[in-house]
């Protein structure tokens, strides 16, 4: 195992080689610069804050400046968020991002193994139908429309029981207290939710039907050892190898939640970034994105290969 | 050149091939999507939703950047809450939006930019993908492997971040969003063909082709695509709501068309802003989009089952 993960980190590397170069060009061939939308400065200052952040020199010479700095964990300074490097930023937003994210995650995979689970057992009854409609709406509806739509519900209209009014904070972060993560988790967790239940009965039903799961029937075990220690393990596969893509899902998400609920995320600096042109940031945010899924997706393939023993390091 | 009576004989039999009905694998399919109720329904709905977009604003009486500043962000008149500050009254059916524009129509012209950019920019990636994998699958041995790799390593970017960046960089060029969504599209497409191009690859009528001097791009374009294009009509319904979820997410961000022009994901934006106090300008787009992303997807489910030799 150790000799595939340590190939696979180091193929990692020309990967985020291009994503790096790729972001930061696109950046750099960009009409305008971060400094070009604030009034006029006299030339001779103007020259001097370009000097600072090194934009007077040749891209090229910027990359590679910019490279060597990467090297020694240095993202460079934040252009708009003055007196901050960039490092500085994400150390601060990164916790608040992965605590979100890792949240959601726990919650799609056992909601949706569970919903899948449950589904698959009812096959073509009521439930099974319930659950599968539930799982499509996931699908369909977007992030930003349940969020504002939660939020609304949730947080303005508030939930009325016995005479007591029940709200759940509509927005903020409050140095993530549980109150304030229920939504955007849920927001975020809801389409993998259904991705994921969708995956498992598909995959469940069609492991319940294989004759290794009839053989221990026909041996009499009790039907929850049968599903819980048989037929689960198998029909789990796909979601393991689902969960690259559900990590790029939610990073995608997180977008839109960290934007609609103000948390003080990195993927809100991503959007404020980029729309202000902080070069450094957007850059500083898509290397930490990146190697985030690179990361995960090799966990993903290890775990994959360790559930099904006919999957061997190649 | 073939001799004129080999052209006669293969005439005579295409036409009584005619004559005796064929079960191809289309006829077939169309048999049983048509059967599929859920599909046959998503068809008609979407058909619907498709023709009012390009019919209704010719006849409709409000332009979609018609500002009344007297009804600004108005109920329309069946609005069933009593609260309300204003109602709009006329055939402001959906009520009026924050600028006093007809909801209505501004509903039916996003519904033009999302639908339109969700199959322009799905037929981009289609483009790219059937090309690339069939290429890919076809030719197979080093290049195979080149051009894999290269897929492998766009697939694990975060692409939506390249796409954002492309907007802010380019200025929301409408034109770019068409390009730039296709071109993250496409990679699905370009593996389900290649694996699709490598087991027809293996079968003896590309066998027979190719002994008969037929060279391989045009083995690919005659014998190879025609064959892998079930899993592809699939794969593309299902890639037209993804597009257009993708659109609209940028849209949300504010990223793509820009004001007056609208799009589905700039409707719930605004929506999202003014839920307190008009909540119409949400529920109405947002109902819009996802009845429309649930028609694309059961179509999809239902030609997946249609197509499936495995149900048959």
């Amino acid at each position: 195992m150790w000799p595939y993960a340590i190939r696979r980190v180091l193929g990692a590397v020309p990967t985020l080689f291009i994503i790096i170069a790729l972001t930061f060009f696109m950046m750099h061939i960009a009409p305008g610069g971060p400094f070009d939308a604030q009034r006029h400065l006299p030339p001779e200052i103007e020259h001097n804050v370009r000097a600072a952040y090194n934009l007077d020199k040749p891209v090229w010479e910027q990359f590679a400046l910019y490279l060597g700095n990467l090297l020694h964990g240095d993202l460079g300074p934040s252009y708009k968020n003055h007196d901050f490097t960039v490092t500085q930023l994400i150390a601060v937003g990164l916790p608040v991002s992965a605590r979100l994210g890792f949240s959601a995650i726990i919650l799609a995979i056992v909601l949706g193994i569970s919903l899948g689970t449950i589904a698959a057992l009812n096959q073509n009854k009521a439930t099974d139908y319930g659950v599968m409609g539930l799982a499509m709406i996931g699908i369909t509806i977007p992030t930003f429309v349940t969020a504002p739509v939660l939020a609304l519900i949730f947080g303005i209209y508030g939930l009325h029981f016995f005479g007591y009014d029940f709200f759940l904070p509509a927005g903020g972060w409050n140095g993530g207290a549980l109150a304030n993560m229920i939504l955007p988790v849920t927001v975020l967790a809801l389409p993998q939710i259904a991705i994921i239940s969708r995956l498992v009965r598909g995959s469940m039903v069609e492991v319940l039907r294989s004759n290794y799961v009839r053989t221990a029937r026909a041996k009499g075990l009790p039907n929850h050892i049968v599903i819980f220690r048989h037929a689960l393990r198998a029909a789990l596969l796909p979601v393991v190898s689902y969960l690259g893509p559900a990590i790029a899902g939610l990073l995608t998400g997180s977008l839109i939640v960290e934007t609609i609920f103000g948390i003080p995320g990195i993927g809100r600096y991503f959007v404020e970034g980029a729309i202000n042109r902080d070069y450094t940031l957007v850059m500083g945010v898509v290397i930490c994105y990146a190697a985030f899924v690179i990361l995960l997706n090799l966990v993903a393939d290890i775990l994959y290969a360790l559930l099904d023993p006919r999957v061997r390091f190649a | 050149m073939s001799a004129p009576g080999v052209t006669d004989r293969n005439t005579i039999t295409i036409e009584r091939a005619f004559d005796i009905e064929g079960r191809s694998l289309w006829t077939d399919a169309r048999r049983r999507l048509v059967k599929n109720k859920a599909a046959l329904t998503s068809i008609i709905v979407l058909s619907i939703i498709a023709l009012m977009a390009i019919a209704v604003p010719f006849v409709w009486p409000y332009g979609y950047a018609d500002i009344d500043y007297g009804n600004i962000a108005c109920a329309p008149d069946w609005w069933p809450g009593v609260d309300v500050t204003c109602r709009a009254g006329g055939y402001h059916i959906f009520g009026m939006d924050q600028n006093g524009r007809d909801l209505f129509i501004r509903v039916l012209y996003g519904a033009r930019v999302s639908l339109a950019v969700g199959v322009v920019a799905t037929l981009v990636s289609l483009l790219i993908g059937v090309t690339y994998g069939a290429v890919a699958g076809f030719v197979g041995g080093r290049l195979d492997e080149l051009m894999m790799r290269f897929v492998d390593v766009l697939y694990s970017l975060p692409f939506i971040f390249f796409v954002i960046i492309l907007m802010v960089v380019f200025n929301q060029n409408f034109f770019l969003l068409f390009v730039a969504i296709g071109a993250v599209e496409w990679l699905t497409m370009a593996r389900i063909v290649r694996g699709q191009t490598l087991s027809i690859k293996q079968k003896e009528f590309i066998e027979a082709a190719r002994a008969a001097g037929v060279g391989t791009f045009a083995n690919i374009r005659h014998h190879v695509i025609p064959n892998v294009l079930g899993p592809v009509v699939v794969y593309v319904t299902l890639t037209i709501p993804t597009v257009i979820l993708a659109e609209s997410f940028l849209s949300f961000l504010g990223l793509g068309v820009q004001d007056p022009l609208t799009s589905w994901g700039v409707l719930i934006a605004d929506g999202k802003d003014h839920m307190e106090t008009a909540p119409w300008m949400l529920i109405f787009p947002a109902l819009f989009m996802a009845v429309t992303l649930f028609c694309f997807n059961f179509i999809g489910d239902g030609l997946r089952d249609a197509l499936d030799p495995k149900d048959r």
